[in-house]
């Protein structure tokens, strides 16, 4: 599989130019130098050689002490130099793996490259269009492409790989690999092969996918188109297939309109990067705890179950919440449900301390689960704390008994209907006296309710 | 003072009277501006001017003068060639596939001298994209030697050589990829200095091909050629292959002279296959005055002489094949947007935008770097260049600084060469060493060999542009060879 990455980054990988929003007004993130001008030069981005280096790391690669740049040539309209600026012969970084469940993943290398503009097209292809647009915002924009070796047995294994790398890249703060904003493209490389044999198939290359699911079922379609092209006596064509979303099936694609021979060569505008070896060891050292660690502790240190300590990891800002809860006092099991339940849906984050408080008056009855929920949305939006919400709203759960009897003989009185149906054995009517009770006390405390109703009832 | 006598003044000189107030800033442009419209029509030096420019920046160069605060090349009148980009004023590197670009930039080396108070003049013709050795390449019309209009003035800086030859400017920029400032230099009797490679930054120059392409100045004299230099050169955010190393510090340590250096001369270039009798009869007169200043003339060999020619020519041909991808028709120059599909709109757009040379390159370097041939072509030149870099590191353990001729020939006659590329190639022979290995040369006027001018090529150890001006300056003064202005009619 090969998967780019968008590193994070203030500008693009060889120029000034801020990295523009997926919505911005075509070719107004450019510059001479994106634009590729005559005379202008590529001066290298810090930023974007240190996030692949960080990537690189963590996906336990071999830092060679020198690498360059290299021209890859081909002349397309969306390309404005005539050559893209990559890395072929002395790449980045070499031999990494990465571990997805059972399943060790070797990682051939991560090098760093910039990305090419978009074309739109009036009409069908470049070679039909009556007309064809170019926007070169996304031109010059820095990516790092991570090569796996071919170690992926299904889609299950494919999509959970480019899962965990995106988990990966967002702990490093190295991405923020969002697919539906194409800063993380898979590009799942596939061949078949009789169960027995040790040579791989012809294989095809899929391109176009821009989510989890998609990448999960092109795999799939093209498993199945492949197998049915060899039963039927043919043979598999090596070509780079699309992904049709609303066809939702792979279709023959050729995306360069010419031979494959990108005469690759040194970039003489950019000297070869001596990688200093104390700065490596400088950004491993700065490495944060990586997921497939972090997951592991969480299950041994706080007894969570592999799903909810996996959900909670897949993001770091959630995983540090957890943590820091944890470190409050609160109860992991019950902060766990809170963050997987209803923290991650919602993507608003309480504080550490807060979350921890709310677990507590939620768990020792203070307050019901539904106010909890409502504490939360508060505390998450003005940042107080839930005892100081819930003593303004007057939220303390009421369990006092004397009271809650003059209440559920209130509600009895006022549903004789449904108070004859229960004593006539239809259970069911209860629902309806508990909610009308819900609504005049939102605070009752329902099982101390619930009993009162019987008991008058009976 | 008459105005012919300002189109033949120095920096120097220039400045002195600029101070005193004799002159303004704007009598200088003047006076060039006359020679240029005598002159100009038959030498052909210029493609276009920059009369909004000069106006401009006279008037600021004498409202600093009158301040006091004048910058060291206040008024001096200043000729571009064609392949450097200066903001809003036509720059097409000599072909017709950039007609009407104007870059909305300047390029460092020029702004820095627009700093220094420069004038600029114009923009001077140059073979296109810079391929050439005669200036006949020029997609616009051939420059023509102010010493003998009917011989070439060298190339590809043949413009800017042509102009300071004949008074149409004071100082030029130049750039040298195989030989481009140096051999025009020596074809006009001018100083042509192209510096060590990354010490001038390149960005703003039209690339022909990157790892040989440098900036430098077309002179008068190796002063002007030392103090133009040094307020070019030095480390550039925009280019990430320029360097702030010392050697520079040339403006007060290169008048040393050369008592006590040892010079080199490289059997390989002294014999140099096709180099004319009168070429070598100056350069042994040359020789001969370094002796007499105290240098101490050894013999060095530079053993891969001739497979540089052969690496050069795989080399520049396959990074200018990668650096005019660019000139697609799509973005800005030429287009011909006719084409009833995009391969075709290429196609047409650089069969007509390129002139033959330019194309005989773009496929010369387009095949050395395919699949299957790069490791017996690209490659292999790369590991030739390796090969002469040592020659040269070797040659330095024993010589401070190495001499030759700048070019084996005079100015030849305008179409002699055109019908033979490889004979044209050859102009090229003793200065494209220097820049497959980054070094600094300059050649400066050392007499005449049938009344047209000779060249003195001196080069240096990587960022040695303090030794190379010292060697040109002490032959300067002791052979009292200067550069001369010519008369042209």
């Amino acid at each position: 599989m090969e998967v780019h990455v968008q590193p994070r980054t203030r500008s693009k990988m060889f120029c000034g130019c801020a990295i523009a929003e997926l919505n911005a007004a075509p070719n107004t993130h450019v510059c001479e130098i994106c634009l590729g001008m005559p005379g202008v030069l590529p001066v290298p981005n810090k930023a974007a050689i240190e996030a692949c280096l960080k990537t690189a790391l963590a996906l336990n690669c071999e830092i060679p002490r020198h690498t360059k740049f290299d021209r890859k040539n081909y002349m397309y309209p969306d390309l404005p130099k005539g050559y893209q600026i990559s890395q072929y012969d002395l790449p980045m970084s070499l031999n990494g793996y990465l571990v997805v469940g059972a399943r060790t993943v070797r990682i051939r290398r991560v090098h760093l490259e910039e990305d090419t503009g978009k074309l739109i097209h009036a009409g069908d292809k470049l070679h039909k269009a009556w007309e064809s647009y170019v926007d070169l915002n996304r031109a010059g924009v820095p990516l790092m492409e991570i090569v796996s070796e071919p170690d992926l047995r299904s889609a299950d294994e494919a999509r959970d790989y480019a899962m965990e790398l995106q988990t990966l890249l967002r702990t490093l703060g190295a991405s923020n690999a969002d697919m539906e904003k194409g800063q993380l493209r898979a590009e799942p490389n596939i061949s078949i092969r009789r169960a027995g044999s040790e040579e791989l198939g012809v294989k095809t290359e899929l391109k176009n996918i821009n989510s989890f699911r998609a990448l999960h079922r092109a795999i799939l379609y093209e498993v199945e188109r492949q197998t049915q092209v060899l039963e039927s006596g043919g043979s598999v064509v090596q070509e780079t297939r699309g992904w049709s979303e609303s066809e939702q099936r792979t279709f023959s694609q050729r995306s360069k309109e010419f031979a494959d021979d990108y005469r690759y060569f040194p970039e003489p505008d950019i000297p070869p990067l001596e990688l200093d070896r104390a700065w490596i060891e400088e950004l491993r050292a700065a490495l944060p705890e990586l997921p497939g660690a972090r997951r592991g502790r969480l299950v041994t240190q706080y007894a969570l179950s592999s799903s909810d300590a996996a959900r909670i990891v897949a993001d770091r800002s959630l995983a540090d919440l957890f943590e820091e809860a944890a470190a409050a006092g609160a109860p992991a099991k019950q902060t766990a449900n809170w963050i997987v339940g209803e923290i991650a849906p919602t993507g608003k984050l309480p504080s550490g301390k807060n979350l921890a408080e709310l677990v507590r008056l939620v768990g020792d009855g203070s307050i019901t689960r539904d106010q909890g929920r409502e504490v939360l949305m508060e505390s998450v939006e003005t940042g107080r704390t839930p005892a100081e919400i819930v003593a303004e709203h007057g939220y303390a759960q009421l369990s006092d008994v004397s009271e809650l009897r003059v209440l559920a003989e209130a509600v009895i009185d006022s549903n004789p209907k449904a108070a004859a149906d229960f004593r006539a054995g239809r259970k069911q009517a209860m629902q309806a006296l508990m909610a009308d009770l819900r609504k005049r006390a939102p605070q009752a405390n329902p099982k101390i309710a619930n009993e009162l109703l019987l008991k008058l009832l009976g | 003072m008459t105005s012919s006598d300002l189109t033949e003044l120095g920096i120097k000189e220039a400045s002195r009277l600029l101070r005193l107030g004799s002159i303004s800033a704007s009598d200088l442009v003047t006076a060039h501006v006359e020679r240029i419209e005598r002159l100009d029509s038959h030498v052909k030096a210029y493609l276009r001017f920059t009369p909004e420019l000069w106006e401009k920046q006279a008037d600021e160069a004498d409202r600093r003068i009158r301040q006091g605060d004048a910058p060291p090349l206040a008024g001096i009148p200043l000729a571009v060639k064609d392949v450097l980009c200066v903001r809003g004023v036509e720059t097409t590197a000599g072909s017709r596939i950039l007609r009407g670009f104007k870059p909305p930039y300047t390029g460092t080396a020029v702004a820095r001298l627009f700093e220094a108070g420069a004038v600029m003049l114009g923009v001077t013709n140059c073979d296109e994209f810079a391929m050439g050795s005669s200036t006949e390449n020029s997609g616009y019309f051939p420059t023509r030697n102010p010493w003998d209009l009917d011989r070439v003035p060298g190339g590809s800086s043949g413009g800017s050589a042509a102009a300071v030859a004949a008074g149409e400017a004071m100082i030029a920029l130049g750039t040298d990829t195989g030989g481009s400032i140096r051999q025009p230099a020596a074809l006009c009797g001018v100083v042509g200095m192209k510096p060590t490679y990354g010490r001038v930054s390149r960005s703003g120059l039209i690339a022909f091909a990157s790892s040989l392409d440098q900036i430098g100045p077309l002179t008068r004299s190796v002063d002007d050629a030392a103090v133009v230099l040094s307020l070019m050169s030095g480390l550039d955010p925009l280019d990430a292959t320029s360097s702030d190393r010392p050697g520079m510090e040339v403006l007060n340590n290169f008048g040393g002279g050369v008592k006590g250096m040892r010079l080199g001369v490289p059997r390989e270039y002294y014999d140099v296959k096709g180099i004319e009798a009168g070429v070598k009869s100056a350069i042994d007169a040359a020789l001969a005055v370094l002796r007499i200043a105290g240098a101490e003339i050894v013999d060095v060999s530079l053993p891969h002489t001739d497979y540089g020619l052969a690496a050069y020519y795989i080399i520049a041909p396959a990074e200018c094949s990668s650096n005019l991808a660019r000139f697609d028709g799509v973005k800005y120059g030429l287009s011909e947007v006719d084409a009833p599909n995009i391969t075709d709109e290429y196609l047409q757009t650089r069969r007509k935008g390129f002139g033959t040379e330019v194309r005989r390159r773009v496929m010369l370097g387009t095949y050395a770097l395919s699949s299957g041939y790069y490791d017996a072509y690209y490659l292999k030149a790369q590991k030739v260049r390796t090969l002469i870099k040592r020659d040269f590191d070797e040659a330095f353990k024993h010589c401070d600084a190495i001499v030759s001729a700048t070019s084996p020939t005079v100015a030849f006659p305008i179409g002699s060469k055109t019908q033979d590329p490889l004979s044209m190639y050859l102009c090229d022979v003793l200065t494209l060493g220097g820049n497959l290995a980054g070094l600094p040369g300059i050649s400066v006027p050392c007499g005449t060999s049938d009344g047209l001018p000779v060249g003195l090529q001196v080069l240096g150890p990587q960022w040695g542009e303090n030794v190379v001006l010292r060697v040109a300056r002490a032959y300067e003064e002791a052979s009292e060879v200067r550069a001369e202005v010519a008369s042209v009619v």
